[in-house]
């Protein structure tokens, strides 16, 4: 009654809806008896489905011109703590949510999880709900649980339906997170109780962030235990070990989530509670972070180029290519973030397309090896085309999606952080490097008999893999639609870095040139054109 | 003679106040009256029944005692010897609850081990007294006394599991190592008679403060408070004296160990909270750090210990060790805010254990709980498996559950004192002992387990009941915190006298 009754206003709780539908297909599928195949599936497709349309549906009603949070929902939570369920979207987390909502429902119908489909869509739908949790919430209380939450569902996927060493990787997975997250929860109480103004406690967001009440000393020892949590999960080197293990041993459709969703808590986390709560410290700390993402660039490049087993490979490729997100983040220029927040998405969609590709010729062959595999491409060459379009994605060919984010990270990063772009340019050409080098040697090559047997990409597969081909040419050839979106956002962000530290950007790189540098939102129109100049 | 004796008078008496505890006495000696007088025998469910009701109607005085209090403020009974206030009536709801949850989880498990039903409820019901007793006491002697009943009702259900090995061995050892506690708490009283005049702790309260204002305290009340403390530390099982709680648990009947982990430690916890927060609230400089320190020890022993362990009831009772830890955080912390948020962490973990016990007292029905036992139960009994994963989830501190709220609270007391050493260490620690808490969800989870030759597993309707309550609560609570929280902010003990 609630529901119909606000919605006749303009604020009907969509986005709690975003979270709730999901966790309500799942405790639904939980509580069916399991003596009914194919039901849990479709019912899983459903809810997904649903919050996917919800999620569309917010980007269309999506305010271009608006930096600000939009559909916001804020209720009491917990009133004795200053906690209350707060969820909003802005540029920065939009596609991010939008993402969210397609990938599952496209991950449930597509992929077979091989075995005990009903806890398996419970389990998807959860993490779901989590994930979309993440993204809105505008509470700390409220995101770290979200945060902390999705770990379960990922821990069930990874140890119920992954590969041989699955116990170990699930568990690995499990500990780091939370051991991140361990420093995280006592820096959030800190942060809180040293920031308690007459208003008594607060956990919200911007409050929090528009109060900075911190000292300079304590706020940069905070944003470090926010940051690391964050980098766990990025990972960033030297604290990614947990990664290709996790990859390695998920079923294809958790590596899949893993890939596209989750490991964009970490830098959705850097920009919304690193950047916009710790301003100054970020700035303080910024050579620190762009240095260990240049460096998860290219050490990830160089491992991947190394691996033998080809979902490892892409494991490590993700590695350099949330470097590239760091980079951005902390280049601290429009652009250089706008691009890291593109590039969120690109990422997932081309690795995310690589980890069901791999899923595919593993249950063709039974092996990831590469050095068992060998001019497929004679046997399969619809398959090796969709490989190849999905891997010069992921290697960042212009056209296709990830050229458009790696761009212009590298652009943005350019004017402020000079001598790590030119390295992190490096690791595009070694990211050229090793997954061409990969395919040659899977795709091309003398095929023996088992190659030729190798079948060709089916109907239903083609179906699955058609949205991520479109989505890769799409945001390759006019990611203006998304851009125009995240800019307002990403400007704003960057003015609050302004306001609050020493820190100026560079002009020549505004994206959005203001002639009035304070009224600079309301520039978006223009974008479009001078974005031609860059 | 006789003249001084009629001049006696007997001080007033609120008998409606102590009602809770004459309810819970009452059921002992019917369960014992009507079961030994009975021309023909009893069954069993006849005490499990009268445990269950009496406990309910406990809690139900109790609640409209809280009514009272709310309304007209606490009070003192039986010549300011007996407190009624939040505090006392947040622990009579607390322990009646574990009560009904141990009886009926005891139930099945007394039929099974061929134990006396009605002197396991009795026990039960009187040990429960005892630690109401303690936890309303405002005087030490009082307070004494209710702990002598709880540990003397301990004691010999820890025995009830005579014939097996373990079990003689647990009770000999708790019986020892209890008693051995008792004496050192015993002299911690003396000593803080003898160096305040008064054994009641209205008047410490008032002698100390005011001393404390005056001159610094004289040696002997810091030696006596530190004996309390020592022998506080052996009741709620907190590092370096822990040693006899694995064996214990491990040896006693999983109801008994969950009891013993729960309503046990609650009124520990509560006698500590009472004499050494509240009445010595003054010398706050010669506990506070003490307690932090063994909260730190406690936290380290638990998770190192338990991740070494193969048995599950052993993996319990060092994580009971670790919970015991963080509880003391909230406890060290020496505020309002951090002893409301002990409360609702004790409130929070007695229902996890006690549902992880009545999991464990399904699966293990002769002695050992090797771990191996727990694989593939998710594919013998889901629902059993899905519960005791919420309870160790909860322990872990996972959100959504009561247990991360209870974390969150008693982290953010230190957090706010401004004592971070311990509340990184108690995090960091909580991930050691989210490994072990993994491993059981990992062996339940096993889809490679072979359970086709597994005995058949039997759930007791009771049992079932109580472990669904107790899934229920922990994310209920998990949840929608809240009126939990503010129920524990009411609960603080008033020390106050006359009525």
């Amino acid at each position: 009654m609630t529901m119909f009754a606000s919605s006749a206003t303009s604020s009907m709780p969509i986005l709690t809806w975003l979270i709730l539908l999901p966790a309500v297909g799942a405790a639904l599928i939980a509580i069916l008896p399991k003596s009914m195949p194919g039901l849990h599936r479709q019912l899983g497709v459903l809810f997904s489905g649903g919050a996917a349309g919800l999620s569309i549906y917010v980007a269309t009603q999506f305010d271009t011109h608006s930096s600000g949070f939009q559909f916001e929902t804020i209720q009491e939570w917990i009133p004795t703590l200053g906690i209350s369920w707060h969820v909003g979207v802005d540029g920065i987390s939009l596609w991010l949510v939008v993402l969210t909502g397609l990938i599952f429902p496209i991950v449930l119908a597509g992929i077979d999880p091989h075995g005990d489909e009903k806890s398996y869509t419970a389990w998807m739908l959860m993490l779901q709900a989590g994930s979309f949790g993440a993204f809105l919430a505008l509470d700390l209380f409220m995101f770290f649980v979200f945060f902390e939450i999705v770990l379960v569902p990922m821990y069930m996927l990874i140890s119920g339906w992954g590969y041989a060493d699955r116990k170990y990787a699930a568990t690995k997975f499990f500990l780091y997170t939370m051991f991140g997250s361990a420093l995280m929860l006592v820096a959030m109480l800190t942060l809180v109780s040293l920031s308690a103004g007459d208003g008594g406690l607060t956990f919200d967001l911007v409050a929090l962030a528009e109060r900075q009440a911190l000292g300079v000393n304590t706020a940069r020892w905070l944003f470090l235990a926010f940051a690391f949590a964050f980098a766990i999960k990025v990972p960033v080197a030297p604290i990614h070990t947990w990664l290709p293990d996790a990859h390695t041993q998920a079923p294809t459709g958790g590596s899949v989530i893993l890939a596209a969703v989750m490991l964009k808590l970490g830098t959705y986390g850097l920009l919304r509670f690193g950047l916009y709560l710790f301003p100054e410290a970020s700035v303080h700390f910024a050579p620190l972070l762009v240095t260990v993402g240049v460096i998860g660039i290219i050490y990830g490049a160089i491992v991947a180029t190394v691996q033998g087993d080809l979902k490892r490979l892409v494991a490590y490729s993700s590695v350099a290519h949330m470097g590239f997100i760091v980079l951005g983040t902390f280049a601290f220029t429009t652009q250089g973030i706008s691009g890291s927040v593109l590039q969120m998405v690109n990422h997932g969609v081309s690795t995310g397309a690589l980890f069901i590709l791999v899923g595919m010729l593993y249950e063709r062959r039974k092996t990831r090896a590469i050095d068992e595999l060998s001019g497929i491409q004679k046997a399969a060459p619809i398959f090796a085309a969709v490989f190849t379009v999905s891997m010069l994605s992921s290697v960042g060919l212009p056209g296709l999606n990830g050229f458009a984010g790696e761009f212009l990270i590298l652009i943005g990063s350019f004017e402020t952080r000079r001598w790590w772009t030119v390295v992190a340019a490096a690791g595009v050409i070694l990211a050229a490097l090793y997954l061409l080098w990969a395919y040659q040697r899977v795709f091309h090559g003398e095929p023996t008999d088992a190659d030729l047997e190798t079948p060709e990409m089916r109907g239903s597969e083609a179906l699955l893999m058609l949205p991520f081909i479109a989505a890769m040419v799409f945001l390759g050839v006019y990611p203006q639609p998304l851009l125009e979106r995240i800019e307002p956002s990403v400007d704003a962000l960057v003015t609050h870095l302004e306001e609050h530290t020493d820190y100026e950007r560079p002009e020549d790189v505004v994206i959005v040139p203001s002639d009035e540098p304070d009224s600079s939102d309301e520039h978006v129109d223009e974008s479009e054109s001078e974005e031609e100049d860059h | 003679m006789f003249a001084q004796l009629t001049q006696f008078e007997s001080p007033p008496v609120d008998f409606f106040s102590l009602t809770p505890l004459f309810i819970l006495v009452g059921g002992a000696v019917v369960i014992m009256l009507v079961t030994s007088l009975s021309p023909r025998p009893i069954p069993g469910w006849f005490s499990t029944a009268v445990s269950v009701a009496a406990s309910a109607g406990a809690a139900v005085v109790a609640m409209v005692l809280w009514n009272d209090v709310r309304e007209s403020g606490p009070y003192s009974t039986v010549s300011d010897a007996i407190g009624i206030d939040g505090f006392s009536l947040f622990f009579t709801v607390l322990v009646s609850l574990g009560v009904i949850a141990t009886a009926l989880v005891g139930d099945a498990y007394v039929r099974r081990e061929h134990i006396a039903a009605p002197e396991f409820h009795a026990l039960l019901l009187t040990a429960a007294t005892g630690a109401i007793v303690m936890a309303s006491a405002n005087d030490l002697v009082v307070m004494f006394i209710g702990l002598e009943s709880l540990s003397i009702g301990l004691y010999i259900l820890a025995a009830m599991q005579f014939r097996r090995p373990h079990g003689r061995e647990a009770a000999m050892k708790y019986f020892v190592l209890g008693a051995f506690s008792s004496a050192f708490l015993l002299y911690g009283i003396a000593l803080v008679y003898g160096t305040t005049g008064s054994t009641s702790l209205i008047v410490i309260r008032e002698r100390t403060s005011s001393l404390g204002a005056m001159v610094s305290p004289s040696e002997l009340l810091i030696v006596g408070i530190a004996l309390l403390l020592v022998g506080f530390a052996f009741k709620v099982a907190a590092a370096p004296f822990h040693f006899w709680a694995p064996d214990v648990y491990e040896g006693s009947g999983s109801p008994v160990s969950g009891f013993m982990a729960s309503v046990a430690k609650a009124a520990a916890f509560a006698g500590l909270l009472r004499v050494v927060v509240v009445a010595l609230g003054a010398n706050e400089g010669d506990w506070a750090v003490p307690l932090a320190v063994l909260s730190a020890i406690s936290i380290i022993v638990g998770a190192v210990m338990a991740i070494t362990q193969n048995d599950v009831k052993r993996m319990l009772a060092f994580s009971s060790v670790g919970h015991a830890g963080y509880i003391l955080v909230g406890v060290q912390a020496a505020t309002a805010e951090g002893m409301s948020s002990a409360l609702f962490y004790l409130f929070a973990y007695t229902f996890m254990v006690i549902g992880s016990f009545a999991v464990v007292s399904v699966i293990g029905w002769d002695n050992g709980h090797p771990i191996e036992r727990y694989e593939g139960l998710a594919k013998r009994r889901p629902w059993l498996a899905g519960a005791f994963t919420v309870f160790l989830l909860a322990q872990a501190g996972v959100p959504m559950t009561a247990g991360f709220v209870a974390k969150f609270l008693v982290i953010k007391s230190a957090v706010a004192e401004e004592i971070y050493w311990l509340a990184i260490l108690a995090m960091v620690a909580s991930v050691i002992t989210a490994f072990m808490y993994l491993r059981i969800v990992m062996a339940m989870w096993a889809r490679d387990a072979d359970v086709d030759d597994a005995p058949r597993l039997a759930v007791a309707p009771a049992t079932a009941f109580v472990v669904a309550a107790a899934v229920a609560i922990t994310l209920v609570y998990g949840i929608i915190p809240d009126s939990l929280i503010e129920f524990t902010r009411d609960a603080v003990p008033a020390l106050v006298a006359g009525n």
